[in-house]
């Protein structure tokens, strides 16, 4: 067994102090340490995303680039000021991203979605009006296997102000009759 | 198109729900990170679990034995010695040890289990357990096993006078498909908690609470009152979680018996997919007798899907399979034999499609085969086989309503702009050798499928599934074992509630998934949340709805056929009485709970036959089309899609936003299958166990997708919705193969489609 050593962790704008094993990856600082199990693990070998944060200097300003919590060692984090899910939102209530997200139906099962806002709120914070382009280039290391992103690209839209959510109006269905078949309204949600 | 839609904040309370998209019930929690999955509690005192597995195919375990150099304290060992009941995985037989003590049969097999409170010693002890194996020769190929679990066959008509008809054109091909692995994000995890009275309550991430609660009972020789099963925030399914939880919660349950702790098991990636279960892979043999303008005169199907090692879900995969596997066409006359055998690899399970995606993969495929073989286009012969109403299938079932497989055709050959590209496609295909040859070649194609709702057959005549809901001080609380894993399951039963008693949905909540406290109804898989499941919660609130006006007409002494609820008011003859929430309080405390449980009953003249395999194998069915626009890189081989459109027919959407999430997820994931997913075994062992290796599809991609809804109710559905959930799955693999085929002129017979079967496809002669 590995002796302990003294881990200071500058996390959603607190100081945290924590004795654990040299290996203590950041990931698991979080979680089982400091309790902000917010960041989650779906590989633990950085293929996933699930465990994304957002990590600057401390001495840097912005929420800075999102990193893979689970192959960063908590020891290297000391110098830097993390964000996780945690501390997205603000007193004043959710930040857009997570508003668009909810609003748009961007999630469904929730466990990749931590950390694609994460990913998602540091693109916006370096590009204002990112193309669709710039979405994808900037999601491709968060994996998601229920939604297909198509309205996690929305949402990070919506949030950007490039549009509105695009499907809150009802289908509008027109009775059918028993044996008819082919009566029937189609709905379209285009891209 | 709509301008400025109102958004789902600002959604109007009063109003109904059912056909709207308000925000989901678990957004808030999911958004910010609060939502707790299994990792995310803290159980005091809590050890972890691992596994120790054979690493050897088949063989016979000699002994076990535990390094007595090694420091074992604070270390729990579990063999199968320990287990009190039977040493079975309960689900439909009785094959599967909960731990191997004598066979393995496949490499994952688990033998032993150990628990510890450091994880670095768990891992280290793992190393000190050597199992003896003497090998035996496994059985690897599915054509080369003899050991058949289950086999069925579907006979309509004659098919031999067809075979013999010699105006008829006879067309054959064969097609295969493999593993794919379900990777949901959240890999499996289970905490098991001993308790008082001897019996364990579990925690976790899955889909069928029941299958662990029966299952565990047996394993561990306790009586239904033991147990308690509670379902947590679960971090996708898609099949996955259905029956193999029920492993995962026996083997932490013995070691927290053992133990006297709390032991949690969560899988590592590479173990998850190593061990867990995945869908079938499948060899389809399609021979077809069709008059040369088209029209399907007989088939002759045989499909073998490969089970894996033990028995598991797989024959209620291959009837699904089975039947499905002529397509959402008129075959006046058919044979269909599907078997489903043994080789020495993990167990393949449920995998959302279950069976289907193999089998319409080889449909649609052939169905391209014989449109070229005849020179025409395959819209066309589709659309001249395509069932509609009064058509009858292979297994005698009379299709009487809701059939759109020629509307979601048109939609979709519509709004993908088929012709022109098909055209421009075979246009560019026709340039002489030698011309200069453009470096890229386009293709469309596209494909039909149909997917039944609910069990297949008897089973949920056998199921007889129960659910509803409790009345509340503040509205009513839904209760029912089906659980959320991201479809959004809390947030349609929600809807379907608040609508039947005119409540707003905010005083709908939906009760914690714990087997202790909510009926069964049946387990969360086979497209049947909604339709069966929601249908029967519709019904209760509606019994539910009847009896609070009645004690509302008595307690306000008006008739109780002129009280209705409306937006969480009573109200008689146009004049409020009371708010929903007093007449619920006024309620419980004078005539104390008001439960409503309704079980689920089969639509009446819905009749199956298990023996002869005829009648409707399912009450209604969902239609769907695909058509997808890609390029081919004749230099590189691959494959880049342009454009996706689907139209689906699911009678009708009650979220619309949610079952679009359906739609374009499970699409997504088809598309994973078609072009990216392959499992690499060498001696039974699983080579590519990490997602860095087993690639599904990212954010790059996915193609421009257009989701086209079409409605048309089934009078028998809740608002007339049937299922959706596996539908997506079918038909994007087919597409992709025809829009190869549009492209480079090449049927590629095998899934996935990569750029290696692309070269070989190219180069063959």
């Amino acid at each position: 067994m590995s002796d302990s050593v003294l881990i200071r962790l500058f996390v959603n704008g607190e100081e945290h102090a924590l004795a654990a094993p040299p290996q203590r990856t950041l990931l698991e600082a979080l979680r089982y340490d400091l309790q902000l199990t917010g960041s989650k693990q779906g590989c633990d070998k950085g293929d996933c995303g699930a465990c994304t944060v957002l990590v600057r200097e401390r001495s840097a300003t912005g929420r800075g680039e999102p990193i893979l919590a689970c192959i960063t060692l908590a020891q290297d984090a000391q110098d830097l000021a993390i964000i996780t899910i945690e501390g997205l939102a603000t007193p004043a209530g959710l930040d857009p991203i997570q508003q668009a997200f909810a609003d748009c139906g961007a999630l469904q099962c929730g466990f990749c979605q931590p950390g694609m806002m994460l990913s998602a709120r540091a693109l916006l914070d370096r590009c204002e009006r990112p193309s669709l382009p710039q979405i994808q280039d900037a999601l491709s290391g968060n994996l998601c296997r229920c939604t297909g992103y198509t309205k996690i690209y929305e949402a990070i839209q919506v949030a950007a102000g490039l549009r509105e959510p695009s499907s809150r109006a009802p289908v509008s269905s027109e009775k059918a009759l028993p044996s008819d078949q082919v009566a029937y309204a189609v709905k379209e949600l285009l891209p | 198109m709509f301008d400025k839609p109102p958004t789902m904040k600002h959604a109007d309370n009063s109003k109904s729900t059912v056909g709207h998209s308000p925000p989901r019930k678990d957004g808030p929690d999911k958004v910010t990170g609060r939502a707790r999955y299994l990792d995310d509690l803290a159980f005091p005192g809590q050890l972890w679990g691992r596994t120790v597995r054979s690493q050897v195919p088949h063989g016979r375990i000699r002994s076990i034995e535990f390094d007595p150099r090694f420091d074992w304290s604070g270390i729990v060992r579990v063999t199968a010695a320990d287990i009190p009941g039977d040493n079975i995985v309960q689900l439909i037989e009785d094959d599967q040890p909960m731990l191997a003590h004598d066979m393995v049969k496949h490499r994952e097999e688990p033998i032993a289990l150990l628990a510890c409170a450091d994880r670095e010693r768990l891992e280290e002890a793992l190393l000190h357990v050597d199992v003896k194996i003497d090998p035996l020769p496994p059985v690897l190929d599915l054509l080369l096993s003899t050991h058949v679990f289950k086999s069925y066959r579907i006979e309509a008509g004659d098919i031999k006078p067809a075979f013999a008809d010699s105006s008829l054109r006879v067309v054959e091909g064969i097609y295969r498909v493999g593993h794919q692995e379900q990777m949901y994000i959240e890999p499996n995890a289970i905490c098991a908690v001993p308790r008082e009275d001897f019996g364990v309550t579990i925690y976790g991430s899955m889909q069928c609470p029941f299958y662990i609660h029966r299952g565990l009972q047996r394993l561990l020789k306790i009586n239904d009152s033991q147990i308690a099963v509670i379902q947590v925030v679960t971090g996708g399914g898609f099949g996955g979680k259905e029956d193999y939880p029920t492993v995962l919660a026996g083997h932490a349950a013995l070691l927290a018996r053992k133990a006297g702790k709390p032991v949690k098991m969560i899988y590592k990636r590479e173990e998850d997919v190593a061990a867990t279960t995945k869908r079938h892979p499948a060899v389809l043999r399609y021979r077809t007798a069709v008059k040369p303008d088209g029209e399907f005169v007989a088939c002759e199907i045989d499909v073998v899907m490969d089970g894996g090692a033990y028995v598991t879900l797989s024959p209620v995969v291959a009837s699904r399979g089975v039947l499905h596997a002529s397509g959402a066409y008129r075959w006046p006359h058919a044979r269909i034999d599907c078997r489903v055998v043994q080789t020495h690899t993990p167990p393949n399970g449920a995998f959302r499609g279950f069976g289907v995606p193999q089998t319409l993969f080889g449909c649609e495929a052939h169905v391209e085969k014989i449109a070229l073989e005849l020179g025409l286009d395959p819209l066309l012969v589709r659309r001249k086989n395509a069932l509609v109403v009064g058509d009858v299938m292979p297994t005698g079932q009379r299709l009487t309503e809701s059939v759109s497989a020629l509307p979601v055709l048109e939609a979709v050959a519509a709004r993908s702009g088929y012709a022109a590209k098909r055209e421009a496609a075979m246009e560019a295909a026709r340039l002489p050798a030698g011309s200069a040859r453009a470096r890229k070649r386009r293709g469309i194609g596209l494909s039909l499928a149909l997917h039944g709702a609910g069990f297949t057959g008897s089973g949920e005549a056998h199921l007889k599934s129960r659910a509803g809901l409790e009345l509340t001080a503040s509205g009513a609380r839904v209760l029912s074992a089906s659980t959320d894993i991201g479809q959004g399951t809390i947030t349609v039963f929600s809807q379907l509630a608040a609508e039947a008693l005119g409540v707003p949905l905010s005083m709908i909540e939906v009760a914690v998934n714990d087997t202790s406290r909510v009926p069964d109804s049946g387990p969360t898989v086979a497209s049947r949340t909604t339709m069966v499941v929601g249908g029967t919660i519709a019904r209760a609130a509606e019994a539910m709805a009847r009896v609070l006006q009645g004690y509302v007409a008595q307690t306000h002494a008006v008739p109780a056929g002129e009280v209705c609820c409306v937006g969480g008011i009573f109200a008689a003859r146009g004049r409020s009485l009371a708010p929903f929430e007093s007449i619920a309080r006024r309620y419980l405390d004078e005539r104390g709970p008001l439960v409503c449980i309704e079980q689920y009953e089969l639509p009446p003249g819905v009749q199956w036959d298990d023996a002869a395999y005829r009648g409707s194998a399912y009450p209604c069915y969902a239609w769907a089309a695909t058509a997808v626009e890609l390029e081919v890189d004749l230099d590189t081989y691959e494959i880049k899609l342009l454009d996706l459109v689907t139209a689906s027919e699911f009678g009708k959407a009650i979220h619309p936003v949610l079952a679009e999430g359906q739609i374009e997820g499970g699409t997504v994931q088809a598309l994973g299958y078609a072009l990216l997913e392959e499992h690499i075994y060498v001696d039974g062992r699983l080579l590519n166990t990490r997602m860095q290796n087993y690639i599904i599809p990212t954010a790059l991609d996915v193609p421009p997708m257009t989701t086209l809804i079409l409605e048309n109710p089934y009078s028998r559905g809740p608002h007339g919705a049937k299922g959706l959930g596996e539908l997506p799955m079918d038909g994007p693999a087919p597409a992709v193969a025809a829009a190869v085929l549009s492209a480079i002129g090449k049927l590629i017979p095998d899934l996935p489609i990569s750029p290696e079967r692309v070269m070989k496809a190219l180069h063959a002669a």
